[in-house]
């Protein structure tokens, strides 16, 4: 217990040293875009000379530049982002209210994603049938298709012509289906390809055997035995699954004018709004090492062994 | 005296149903820990490669794979071969027509062949993903070998720093650098190669640290090879050739990272004809024109799909060339 805390400390400490890098990274960037930020926050309209010396000082921009970088990390600390120049909002006010619909839309996703993929793996595993074969084409066919495309597809057959979903936005049940989807099929073809190749390289270990010998019935043995072997690699694609429902939910919210993080950072990158830029930055970065961190717990509770290889 | 009901298969039975998990040729298991250290590390979702088939052999899948693939190269170099048509020239009266005769693929909002469009929008695609795979290769081979080689503090920083890169998810990574650059296709291809470095980067420093206690660099060394000499003429050629497929699988997800930068409106300027960017007006127009958005989707789907069959199929050669470690 003791190698574990003291694990988990070190990958604490690790964390924060990786969220300041990125902090200072995204600050670092603000320092060289260029044009005047209190240009960019005026929105284009000429100010008076002592307008732009007020919004000046009051942005802190007539410091030397380590004073503001200090101003930056304390306001870090006491979880203040600053304000978004587009909204007139705290930043972090923005992201916290944002989030909940963007969590939504990728656990519907995700789950829909797993259970689809863990079907088709446990259907075709270690059988050279037909079925295998289309299931690896459409795979392939998945993997390969921008995600973005299959939304606008989705949003042309389903909304406009057959009119079962809506258009645009909506919090209901009805406004996530299509979008869940669309992040899902990117998902399912890379979930199917590694949940198969753990559940056959499992279906030849000896505790299979052993269940057949005990009687259990082929459906049995692969959804009560060896499935769960093959959930393991899946814990180490956990880094790489956030990132894609990340980045997959900046586009699927831009498609279908939902509400969500992944919107309001592609509208600030349009409007360069840097401030909330910079947020949603530090806020990602947060959230992705903390997750691998949770993974690499987890991954020492399921497979004890791993204490030896994860440090 | 009822005796309790013990499933103990018969053998006949067992014999002449052999459950297909046993049927398949054992030791398989065994063959993969047993993998000679230094060869390219399987993707995890890549599947086990198939026994007892001639590796030789040239597919109908992976031939008509490669010529499209070769199509795709042609549209980009001379596009005036494929679409004889002007991508920009403005047509109102033909505007948001459906496929016919004279326009393939219909025409857009200005009255534009789309197919024409598509055409050249093959040159931009592809730049990206080249591009943006040639600065991910070369900046991951760069950090990687500084890594393996420069001593542990040095391994220690770099790898650090990969870590917080690598802690961006890729397409946001992306994002956040085309906002410090300013959007164009140079700036594009820039973004998805710093975003897909890191990955590379490990993987040449773990390769090179094993390659390091190859018998023929410690040959070299004791040669009297200088550290310079071993990394560059040694090391760096064997840790390079395995990610060279690696790097024609990931020119298909960099087109498509591209292409979703310019459908946010992040890529090249306006009337440059780009795959990502002409969808992005295809949606603004689906209720009277379907054309639009389904063809340039279309072409970077089979685009990218040829691009992964015929990197996979160059995946399994190149690890089945090494049958038992003679590397």
């Amino acid at each position: 217990m003791t190698s574990t805390a003291r694990w988990l400390a070190r990958r604490l400490a690790l964390s924060v040293l990786v969220v300041v890098g990125a902090a200072t990274v995204a600050f670092g960037a603000l320092q060289v875009v260029p044009g005047d930020p209190v240009h960019v926050m005026m929105g284009g309209a000429a100010p008076s000379p002592e307008v732009y010396q007020q919004t000046r000082h009051e942005l802190g921009y007539d410091r030397p530049l380590p004073v503001r970088y200090g101003r930056f990390l304390g306001q870090l600390l006491r979880g203040d982002l600053g304000r978004s120049y587009q909204l007139h909002r705290p930043v972090a006010e923005v992201i916290g209210s944002q989030l909940w619909p963007t969590v939504q839309l990728a656990l519907a996703g995700f789950g829909l994603a797993f259970v689809v993929a863990a079907a088709l793996a446990v259907a075709t595993a270690g059988r050279r049938s037909g079925w295998r074969r289309l299931s690896s084409a459409a795979e392939l066919v998945m993997i390969s298709t921008p995600g973005f495309w299959v939304g606008v597809l989705l949003l042309t057959a389903f909304s406009f012509r057959l009119q079962l979903f809506p258009v645009a936005g909506g919090d209901s049940l009805d406004g996530l289906v299509l979008p869940a989807v669309t992040l899902a099929l990117g998902l399912i073809g890379v979930f199917a390809q590694v949940m198969r190749e753990g559940l056959e390289r499992a279906l030849e270990q000896p505790f299979v055997l052993s269940a057949r010998a005990r009687g259990s019935g082929e459906t049995a043995v692969r959804l009560r035995h060896a499935l769960r072997h093959a959930l393991i690699p899946m814990v180490t694609l956990a880094g790489w699954i956030v990132g894609t429902l990340l980045g997959g939910a900046v586009l699927v919210e831009t498609i279908f004018s939902r509400e969500g993080l992944g919107r309001i950072t592609a509208t600030a990158i349009a409007g360069r709004d840097l401030p909330l830029v910079t947020g949603v930055a530090v806020v990602a970065a947060t959230i992705f090492t903390l997750l691998n961190i949770a993974v690499d717990l987890l991954y020492r509770v399921i497979d004890p062994r791993m204490k030896e290889v994860i440090r | 005296m009822t005796t309790p009901k013990l499933a103990i298969p018969r053998p006949e039975a067992a014999d002449a149903e052999p459950s297909p998990a046993t049927r398949r040729p054992p030791g398989s298991a065994r063959r993969w820990l047993s993998r000679p250290p230094g060869r390219p590390r399987r993707l995890p979702w890549r599947r086990a490669g198939r026994s007892g088939r001639d590796n030789r052999r040239i597919g109908p899948g992976v031939a008509i794979s490669a010529l499209v693939v070769a199509l795709v190269c042609l549209a980009a170099i001379w596009p005036g071969l494929l679409a004889r048509a002007d991508p920009n020239a403005v047509e109102p009266v033909d505007a948001l027509l459906g496929p016919s005769g004279a326009h393939w693929f219909g025409t857009d909002q200005l009255g534009r062949d789309v197919y024409s469009r598509v055409v050249h929008g093959a040159r931009v695609s592809l730049f990206i993903g080249v591009g943006a795979t040639g600065i991910a290769l070369f900046l991951g081979c760069l950090v990687g070998m500084l890594a393996a080689t420069c001593g542990r503090l040095v391994d220690e920083i770099l790898m650090r720093i990969t870590d917080v890169l690598m802690s961006f998810p890729g397409l946001l990574l992306s994002l956040l650098v085309v906002a410090v650059l300013g959007p164009s296709s140079t700036n594009a291809a820039i973004a998805i190669g710093l975003s897909g470095a890191p990955g590379f980067a490990r993987l040449v420093r773990a390769e090179a640290l094993v390659i390091r206690q190859a018998g023929y660099v410690r040959t070299a060394v004791t040669f009297g090879a200088g550290r310079a000499r071993v990394h560059l003429r040694h090391v760096l050629p064997n840790a390079f050739a395995p990610l060279l497929v690696l790097a024609l699988l990931s020119v298909g997800a960099a087109i498509i990272a591209g292409s979703s930068l310019s459908f946010l409106g992040l890529g090249p300027r306006v009337p440059t004809a780009e795959w990502g960017s002409m969808l992005a007006q295809g949606k603004d127009f689906l209720t009277i024109s379907w054309a639009m958005a389904v063809f340039p989707g279309l072409a970077i789907t089979v685009t990218v799909i040829a691009i992964n069959i015929v990197g996979r199929d160059l995946q399994r050669r190149s690890e089945g060339r090494h049958p038992s470690g003679t590397f």
